[in-house]
């Protein structure tokens, strides 16, 4: 049976030991759980641990998706062989019906495309597939969880939250040490009678209360997170032939589901409030023993407890701190994850397809009217061949090769102007972001501060995100403008790695006076600031230097030239004058290639 | 397969109604809903065509066409309704759902390539725009939808009909549908001109009570349990919500705008700035609507209150200063309007 969740003295053992909970958990009931979310390399310990979901899973099915998965294949359609053999249209299914029942395996999720993920998501929220492609219309129902493999390094997009939200489960096998992993906890022969049992669990309405009042005081908003913890809750007794949950089940199910999804940590005044309400509603004749309210109460905090002390160390120092972690999400920029490759478009004709993509279908439905014809011209010169293709019927795939340009400010805001400067900017990049649906194109920002650089807003073309993130930005202290330049070279790398096009606007008197390790003292943080400019400048890309300070200083032209960047004085740049100057910059690059 | 009723839906009430005024009158031109991640977004849009009266169709017409309607709908309608009437029958309303990775030839139709193929005969089969006449498109995430699928959205809705002109086809079809969409506006914006193709625009978020969150937890998980059951139960309470449909669009062409309310509607588009009249039409019509709903015989303040936000919140230039929700501007338009005539 499951043990209550005890201390492991030993942080990698305990790790190993919820990643073994969550595959018995998950084996039991893939489809209501959703999925597992597994942070880790590729290694050993990932492997022990897929071997052991596998095994678990039995015989059924297992599919394995690579990132650059084509529609064709994940949705299924037309089975070009078969339909040139055959002389008629013949389908084909589609992973993601392949996988009823069983597990999808997403390789290298991190780098999935949210136009992936979507469908993906569609197909779950639907337990159905709906195919409407190449003259293919099918509907197959189908029932899976995702397992998606998480490389993902800070610089990376990370998964798309339209999935995340979609995974009861989160786990981290980063930490554990290959000596850790055990064997299963679980023999494939208990996963399947607990699946059996699985749907007779019993659970009081005390426990569903006790799950959303948990989820709240973590500050967990999606209501899908409460009823993956309900179908945790319930998994977990089946495994331990209850018939009804009981509250370790419940315990177990907000740590594994709620914690890692935590925001914040429960406020003291709300349990305190809680208090109050509950005093409140209980009979004037209050004696000690305990009443049926304040022993509700007693057990949402106990769930709650369980789920506290499962909320992982990392995550629980964002919180401490006030900043909330940086999720993935409004990370639109991977959408055009396609980049140099570029998404099909539809078809034109192409009488020399060489070096093109060849339009199979369309080329087909070109030849399709002509075959009686051509059979009784041609006095059939290759009597095998089904169907009569000529060079004229041959079309090509358009592809649209989308180099998006992604705008990072880096914004200096430190010193006293920096409320000033950084209300502008905030304006300029609502306003670019405002033509970026006509553009399509993407902004970032770096800001700079106190001792180090930060990513504030990942590349993003959606105004939504940016006003959550931009909302609320701090100014003031120091000037670490190499951390900033670092920081925007990795970012800047990063994006021309994936095909866009990054244009870098600094704005900033240039005078550094914070190091790269976090030290004052000007001499040396002017030096790094300059190594880091040399640097920024080997990855070559169009950068521009907006000199704010009220009288244009030296520093900042000499940097301009180290980080071969525009130079341009603009003492008071407004919003308009800021955004404009973009416009101007990025003019070549913005324009989607054809 | 089952469906979660729509009138288990907790809460979400500007939702319910933008969908219920799309439902009484399709004129009114779409429903757009953006929001938070699980929000029972595309649940409302399956509870609602789940639920909805069924409809008089030719028979045997791939495009469903209306036996009563006075102008030839279709090719194959055209010649049965010379002759008198054309057979007809009750068919549910189309809700067609445009998936992501939908193939340009499914959405608007192409040439049959089995019947091409083998009997080499130049047949059209037609697509999902022919399936949703006079019925639903619904397209959720919308605004991952790829953009030269858009294009063709946009041509087509504003239109009302279905131009083919492919692999030696010359098709015309009539394609009038109530297009929804739903998605999360984190994924991206939507492009303005499709934006401007919903009527009414609804944002939901997830709700913050505790109570209410509760028993959305508690009634999902019901469903999931035993969807049959859960269904059976909340029968009654959708079949009010059809009755009150059917009823509401015999009323319909009966409702009354009085003039106060055109003034109104005129007072809160210029107040807004909202660009031109369509704002102004919707907001009328999706009131007339609720009214009808509402079993009302004339548009009053309320209605326009409810529909202002709808109505007007995607119509609106952007500020990209203003930190606040197009939802709260047109509120706050509508407080300050109906404040300063009342």
């Amino acid at each position: 049976m499951l043990a209550p969740l005890d201390r492991e003295p030993d942080p990698s053992g305990r790790a190993w030991e919820l990643a073994v909970r969550v595959a018995v958990l998950f084996a039991i009931d893939p489809a209501g759980l959703g999925g597992v979310r597994v942070r880790a390399h590729a290694g050993p310990v990932r492997d022990a641990w897929l071997a052991m979901l596998k095994d678990l899973m039995g015989e059924r099915a297992w599919v394995r998706v690579p990132q650059s998965v084509t529609d064709e294949r994940l949705l299924g359609g037309l089975d070009l062989p078969a339909t040139l053999s055959a002389g008629r249209p013949v389908s084909q299914t589609g992973l993601l019906a392949t996988v009823d029942g069983g597990v999808l395996v997403l390789s290298m999720a991190e780098r999935i495309s949210r136009a992936t993920a979507a469908r993906i998501t569609q197909t779950m929220d639907n337990a159905q597939v709906v195919v409407e492609r190449d003259g293919i219309r099918q509907q197959s129902s189908t029932h899976f969880g995702v397992v998606a493999l998480d490389e993902a390094t800070p610089e990376d997009d990370g998964l798309p939250e339209a999935l995340c939200d979609r995974m009861a489960f989160d786990i981290d096998l980063r930490s554990i040490s290959p000596r850790f992993i055990e064997t299963a906890m679980a023999s494939r022969s208990e996963i399947d009678t607990a699946r059996e049992r699985l749907e007779a669990i019993e659970m009081q309405e005390s426990m569903i209360d006790a799950l959303c009042s948990a989820a709240m005081a973590l500050g967990v908003s999606s209501l899908r997170a409460c009823s993956f913890a309900l179908f945790a809750a319930r998994a977990c007794a089946a495994f331990d032939a209850n018939e009804c949950c009981s509250e370790d089940d419940a315990q177990i199910a907000a740590a594994l589901v709620l914690a890692p999804r935590a925001t914040q940590l429960p406020h003291d005044d709300e349990v305190e409030q809680d208090d109050e309400s509950s005093e409140s509603q209980q009979s004037p004749e209050q004696n000690d023993a305990p009443s049926p309210l304040s022993e509700q109460q007693a057990m949402e905090d106990r769930v709650l407890d369980a789920a506290q002390a499962a909320i992982p160390s990392n995550l629980l120092a964002t919180l401490l701190s006030g900043i909330k972690p940086i999720r993935s999400a409004g990370r639109s920029g991977s959408f055009s994850n396609a980049g140099a490759h570029g998404r099909p478009i539809g078809s034109r004709r192409s009488n020399n397809p060489r070096g093109r993509r060849l339009h199979l279908v369309d080329t087909l439905r070109a030849a399709a009217p002509w075959q009686r014809l051509r059979r009784a011209l041609s006095g059939s010169p290759a009597p095998n061949a089904r169907v009569l293709v000529r060079s004229e019927d041959f079309h090509v795939t358009r592809i649209r090769q989308r180099s998006a340009s992604v705008t990072v400010f880096v914004v200096d805001a430190s010193g006293s102007s920096a409320m000033h400067r950084l209300a502008e900017v905030k304006g300029a990049i609502e306003m670019l972001l405002a033509e970026c649906y006509v553009r399509r194109d993407q902004v970032a920002l770096v800001a700079f501060r106190g001792r180090q650089a930060e990513l504030l807003l990942p590349p993003t073309r959606s105004l939504t995100a940016a006003r959550r993130r931009l909302s609320g930005l701090p100014g003031g202290g120091g000037t670490p403008l190499a951390s900033a330049l670092a920081v925007t070279a990795s970012l800047v790398d990063s994006l021309s790695r994936r095909g866009q096009s990054p244009l870098v606007v600094l704005l900033t008197d240039g005078r550094a006076n914070v190091a790269l390790d976090g030290s004052g003292g000007r001499e040396r943080a002017q030096h790094e600031a300059m190594q880091s400019a040399q640097q920024l400048a080997l990855v070559q890309v169009p950068s521009l230097l907006i000199d704010t300070s009220p009288k244009p200083q030296q520093e900042a032209a000499t940097l301009a030239r180290a980080m071969r960047a525009s130079y341009l004085p603009l003492p008071y740049a407004g919003s308009a004058q800021l955004a404009q100057t973009v416009r101007l910059a990025s003019g070549g690059e913005s324009r989607t290639a054809r | 397969m089952a469906v979660f009723p729509l009138s288990a839906i907790v809460g979400q009430d500007e939702m319910k109604a933008a969908m219920l005024a799309a439902a009484v009158d399709p004129g009114i031109g779409g429903v757009l809903v953006l929001g938070d991640r699980g929000t029972g977004k595309s649940t409302a849009v399956r509870a609602l065509a789940a639920l909805l009266p069924k409809m008089r169709a030719v028979e045997q017409c791939v495009y469903g066409c209306d036996p009563a309607a006075g102008t030839p709908s279709c090719e194959s309608c055209a010649p049965k309704k010379a002759t008198g009437v054309p057979k007809s029958l009750l068919k549910p309303v189309p809700v067609v759902d445009l998936p992501l990775g939908a193939t340009e030839d499914r959405v608007v139709g192409a040439l049959d390539l089995e019947r091409a193929l083998s009997q080499g005969i130049k047949a059209f089969e037609p697509g999902l725009l022919a399936r949703a006449n006079r019925g639903f498109l619904y397209i959720d995430e919308v605004n991952l939808l790829e953009d030269h699928l858009v294009d063709l959205l946009i041509d087509v809705a504003a239109s009302g009909e279905n131009l083919v002109e492919r692999e030696g086809l010359s098709i015309r079809h009539p394609a009038r549908f109530v297009l929804v969409g739903s998605g999360n506006p984190e994924e991206g914006e939507l492009r303005p001109q499709l934006l401007d193709r919903f009527g009414l625009a609804v944002d939901v978020t997830t709700p913050t009570d505790l109570k209410l969150r509760i028993e959305i937890v508690k009634r999902r998980d019901a469903f999931e349990r035993a969807p049959q059951q859960f269904v059976e139960a909340w029968q009654k309470e959708d079949d009010k919500i059809r009755r009150r449909i059917v009823a509401a669009r015999k009323r319909l062409p009966e409702v009354e705008v009085p003039d106060e309310a055109l003034t109104r509607a005129a007072q809160l588009c210029m107040q807004l700035g909202t660009d031109g009249l369509r704002g102004e039409l919707a907001l009328i019509r999706a009131s007339r609507a609720l009214a009808a709903y509402e079993g009302d015989r004339e548009v009053g303040d309320e209605h326009l209150r409810r529909m202002a936000a709808p109505a007007l919140r995607h119509r609106l230039r952007r500020n990209p200063l203003d930190e606040s929700g197009s939802g709260t501007r047109v509120h706050r338009a509508v407080d300050e309007v109906f404040t300063q005539t009342a």
